[in-house]
């Protein structure tokens, strides 16, 4: 299991702040994939350029996810 | 010593300067930016009024991404304080959203470390902004390949 938070644009776009999920895949890149599976808005909305922090660090594709992790996907930042 | 705070009030500049001084009679500089809203923005070709702003973030997230900032800084510089105040939440032009001030015993220091924070904050840190133009319409601010190039800059300047 692990716990979703969208941000910005794909809140909006998704139209959700976040969710849980019951499975937990092995990395982000698995995560990724997994949600786009679930087709439009999700395969449209994460083609784009996506960030993904694990456990409110920065992942990347490779990075590997565990039962329990928070999972926040946003747009690249605009703060300043 | 280093403060960090995401905060929907106004910031005093005074106030978090005599913060960061307080008990340190060795510094010898404090240098700050403080970024406002624009009344306008350029995206290509287009210039747009902009009626304001309204700032979202990743709580938690960012406040570990301001301070790991600050101490990276810390790291680099010789620095005696690090304060980075954002704003969050409905903003107007003209009014402040961040502001960053770093004390050390020398200038240049301060005023490196100053500009680092700037740069890194605004490709690192998990804030949105969004537009709100003067027909009521918003859009999300997109980001901008100079800020990317201005923190990039950091990373191969022989350090």
């Amino acid at each position: 299991m692990i716990e979703l938070l969208y941000f910005a644009r794909l809140r909006e776009a998704l139209g959700s702040g976040g969710e849980t999920l019951e499975t937990t895949p092995a990395t982000v890149s698995d995560l990724l994939d997994e949600l786009k599976g679930r087709g439009e808005p999700w395969s449209e909305v994460l083609a784009g350029k996506v960030l993904v922090a694990v456990n409110q660090e920065m992942a990347l594709p490779d990075t590997q996810l565990a039962d329990g992790d928070e999972v926040g996907l946003f747009p690249p930042v605009t703060g300043g | 010593m280093i403060h960090v705070s995401v905060q929907q009030a106004v910031f005093d500049v005074s106030a978090e300067m005599e913060r960061l001084r307080k008990g340190d009679a060795g510094i010898g500089a404090v240098a700050s930016f403080v970024g406002l809203v624009r009344d306008s923005n350029q995206v290509g070709e287009q210039r747009s009024d902009v009626a304001g702003m309204t700032l979202e973030h990743y709580p938690g997230m960012t406040e570990k991404a301001l301070t790991r900032i600050a101490e990276q800084a810390s790291d680099r510089w010789q620095l005696q304080a690090v304060s980075i105040v954002h704003r969050v939440g409905r903003l107007r032009p003209g009014e402040p959203i961040v502001l960053v001030m770093t004390a050390s015993p020398h200038r240049h220091d301060a005023f490196d470390a100053c500009q680092y924070v700037m740069d890194i904050l605004k490709t690192e840190a998990p804030f949105w902004k969004k537009e709100t133009l003067p027909d009521g319409a918003e859009r999300w601010v997109e980001s901008r390949k100079s800020d990317s190039d201005a923190a990039g800059r950091w990373e191969d300047d022989g350090f």
